[in-house]
């Protein structure tokens, strides 16, 4: 086993699944081996605000929080709040962005502008980025909500940990009736990555 | 048998293991998944949301009294509110061991204030542990049951944010058989703190803070790790995985019991190592009592914050001072915020629109309603603590007299008021205050997730419980005419706050509109409103209202000019994903630009 800790970066707004994204892949790092720990603020994040969600895995884990820095992926489920967590990210880190934008009050109110070309922005200097089309491919499925299922899988794709693992722990999570669109939602996920 | 636990869920988990009996709280973040947790997997423990922590308190008092387990779970406010019985039940002991359970919040991610609840084990000379992890968090649970009735004496167990709501890998165990039986034990000269008695127990209470010293100079919680023995650091809680963290080489003192302190513990670390630095988040409260004892500790509170919550990157930067080179940010530009907002549909935009139109004095509570000071409301004016909105409102109303007639509200939402506000109503009500108070009655605990109140008609376990009637209740507390609105009725509310802010007697205003969350109160929502672009001028009126599902979006070209030859820049753009058809906006559009898709425009919804 790798002695050096994984660090990922979970971001997202509330609502879109980013925690139960995060309590997905501590399962599954867990069944595979290693020592797991997370850390999410909820509350009032759960009012459209900002969710992120630290994730990190490996022999022995202490902290439950990244050091700024010093993350190496950031897994953005909206592509502001990709940007505004980007600087967490170690100079090599990875991106993995979900082509998805959800306006914040101050663009609603017409104070501000929605920033302009983030994924261009941000490949400019980090080269290791992957855009996924995580809520157009689960709306095109049938259900919006299976986004973070599609980013799942997308993500999934890095690691030598086996896909059975992560399917199953996804749909243990997951009410039956939605478990054929989820098991779509996945694959789809992870043709989106295509890893040399 | 392992499982990936928050610190939450391991601290319900540590409950069952001990064989508690009893489980009471108020929900409050970052503690209330305690609770619904052993409500949902622990059905032998019973379980309850009590109106307020002081309740909640008195019931695990009560329940220790009859040989019983029990725990009181709060978040640090919370402490506050019991304080009163706690400072008490310090003297009187325990029999069946007890546990008051307090989730701090560092940073304030969801709180008032970020008081360091360390303090209040010194204050009530009881014993207080920390876990650093899920596994301490269980762990150290089912210890404190022990050292309760071993010492007689209450316990607590501080958690904070990072530890109730990370998570990690917990071994688990099976429950245990607590050694207290269950009975009527009559003790009256233990549990009766009359002046006579109270000072033979504080006498006691002395003695057992003595031998609690001596627990903690052998508790193997209390552990010294030598690795580097140049430089030592104490630590406690989530502080010492930090350290940890960063300087996996350096020596450690790490403290699983925080109050009282291991004096010779402390001494032999200091002889073992060169330098000690103190690591700790909040107040220097291990630092404090250690160079109180006479150590001379490196650094300390020198070197990190008081406030705010403590990370892996502050921890080095203070113990490195200046060698370490700042942190550079990729990208420096502005973006735009993303703070909490009220959800699209919910009730509490009606009334906050109207009170913004009559220009009052709006005292608020706690709640998703404080909301309502942020921009574009900025309807609250004031808020500190559960239940004050009314007390201060009717204090303000007094010393305004004539000045203030018509102006002073209060605004509180439903659980926050049967947590503590029937006692300043009572206060209007007896001491006659013409400031307004309004109900902000959406029939659950919204901030904290949904949790049930003595008004919504159900138990934690779901059971059907007796709903209390806010009218019925104003009227006992002597509010002649108590009203109800429809908060999505914007004329109706302007026109019942309007009449009872002329009154010159106490007035309640009860809004009567269920968390739009709340699926089990409403029939059905509505179909989502649409903005007609051929008339919309971009006044932004509905914008304002500051609803998620409404944006205002800049236009170009053909785009720029209504139908009837109006300039625009700009139009309004509702998302029907997010608009659950509430009709507000509707209302607040004075062109007609907004269009229902209903047969006929609802104002508001068909509940349950």
């Amino acid at each position: 086993m790798d002695q050096k800790t994984t660090n990922i970066l979970v971001a997202g707004v509330g609502g879109q699944g980013v925690i139960l994204a995060s309590d997905i892949m501590s399962e599954v790092f867990m069944e595979a081996g290693y020592d797991v720990k997370k850390s999410e603020v909820h509350g009032m994040a759960m009012r459209g605000g900002i969710v992120t969600s630290h994730f990190r895995f490996g022999k022995k884990v202490y902290s439950p929080l990244i050091k700024e820095g010093e993350a190496d992926i950031l897994f953005a489920f909206e592509q502001l709040e990709g940007l505004r967590w980007v600087n967490h990210l170690r100079p090599d880190g990875k991106i993995v962005m979900n082509d998805h934008k959800i306006n914040p009050p101050a663009v609603n109110l017409g104070e501000m502008e929605y920033p302009k070309a983030i994924p261009e922005k941000i490949k400019s200097k980090l080269k290791d980025f992957y855009l996924v089309k995580g809520s157009e491919i689960a709306l095109q499925l049938g259900d919006a909500r299976a986004a973070n299922v599609v980013l799942l899988g997308a993500i999934s794709k890095f690691f030598e940990v086996n896909e059975d693992l992560w399917l199953k722990t996804i749909l243990d999570v997951l009410p039956p009736k939605v478990h054929d669109l989820n098991r779509k939602a996945f694959f789809a996920g992870r043709d989106q990555i295509s890893v040399s | 048998m392992k499982k990936i636990l928050s610190g939450n869920e391991a601290i319900a988990r540590g409950a069952f293991e001990a064989g508690v009996k009893v489980a009471a709280a108020y929900p409050g973040t970052p503690s209330t998944e305690i609770l619904e947790t052993i409500s949902k997997e622990y059905k032998d423990i019973y379980s309850e949301w009590s109106p307020n922590e002081k309740v909640a308190l008195e019931v695990t008092y009560g329940a220790s009294m009859a040989g019983a387990r029990s725990l009181a779970c709060m978040k640090h406010v919370g402490v506050n509110v019991a304080a009163d019985p706690f400072m008490t039940l310090s003297y009187v002991g325990v029999n069946g061991g007890l546990v008051l359970l307090t989730a701090d919040d560092p940073e304030l991610y969801s709180s008032q204030n970020e008081q360091d609840n360390r303090n209040y084990a010194k204050f009530a000379k009881v014993p207080m542990f920390e876990p650093s992890d899920s596994q301490e968090a269980k762990d150290f649970i089912k210890l404190a049951f022990e050292v309760s009735e071993r010492f007689d004496t209450p316990v607590m167990v501080r958690s904070v944010t990072r530890i109730s709501h990370a998570k990690g890998i917990v071994e688990l165990q099976d429950p245990v058989i607590p050694p207290v039986p269950i009975g009527i034990k009559k003790d009256t000269a233990k549990y009766t703190m009359l002046p006579s008695y109270a000072r033979v127990r504080h006498v006691v209470i002395e003695e057992r803070l003595l031998k609690l010293k001596e627990f903690a100079e052998e508790f193997p919680g209390n552990r010294i790790e030598i690795n580097d023995p140049h430089i030592g650091i104490i630590s406690a809680g989530i502080s010492y995985q930090y350290a940890k963290e960063v300087f996996p080489n350096h020596s450690y003192l790490k403290l699983g019991m925080v109050w009282p302190l291991p004096k010779r513990l402390i001494g032999e670390f200091f002889k073992k190592v060169k330098k000690v630095y103190i690591v700790e988040e909040l107040d220097p409260f291990l630092e404090e009592n250690i160079r109180a004892m006479g150590f001379k500790p490196k650094g300390g509170k020198n070197l990190f914050s008081m406030c705010g919550e403590l990370n892996p990157f502050l921890v080095e930067k203070g113990m490195l001072k200046k060698k370490i080179k700042s942190f550079k940010p990729l990208f420096k530009e502005t973006l735009p915020p993303r703070p909490p907002n009220l959800c699209p549909g919910c009730p509490h935009r009606g009334v906050f629109h109207v009170l913004k139109k009559l220009k009052v004095f709006a005292s608020g509570d706690i709640g998703c309603y404080t909301l309502g000071a942020y921009p574009p409301l900025n309807v609250i004016n004031s808020n500190i603590c559960m239940g004050s909105s009314i007390g201060g409102a009717h204090g303000m109303a007094k010393a305004l007299g004539e000045q203030g007639k018509g102006k002073i509200v209060g605004v509180i939402g439903d659980s926050t008021f049967l947590h503590a506000g029937v006692h300043p109503l009572m206060d209007v009500g007896y001491n006659r205050s013409y400031a307004t108070i309004i109900i902000l009655d959406n029939r659950t605990t919204g901030m904290t997730g949904q949790q049930e109140h003595p008004a919504t008609g159900y138990t934690i376990k779901g059971e059907k419980a007796h709903r209390i009637d806010f009218i019925e209740l104003g009227h006992a507390l002597g509010i002649e005419n108590p009203r109800k609105v429809n908060p999505w009725n914007l004329e109706e509310t302007e026109q019942v706050i309007k009449e009872e802010l002329e009154k010159d007697e106490p007035s309640l205003v009860v809004s009567e509109g269920p968390c739009t969350l709340l699926r089990r109160a409403f029939k059905k929502y509505n179909k989502p409103l649409q903005v007609d672009s051929t008339k919309c001028v971009g006044c932004k009126t509905c914008v304002n209202l500051g609803c998620p599902a409404i944006s205002y979006q800049l236009v170009e070209g053909e785009m720029a000019v209504t139908a009837d030859g109006k300039k625009r820049k700009g139009i309004a753009y509702i998302e029907p994903g997010l608009c659950p058809g509430c009709h507000v906006c509707y209302q607040v559009c004075k062109l007609g630009a907004i269009k229902s898709q209903e047969d006929k425009p609802i104002f508001g919804f068909e509940t349950v």
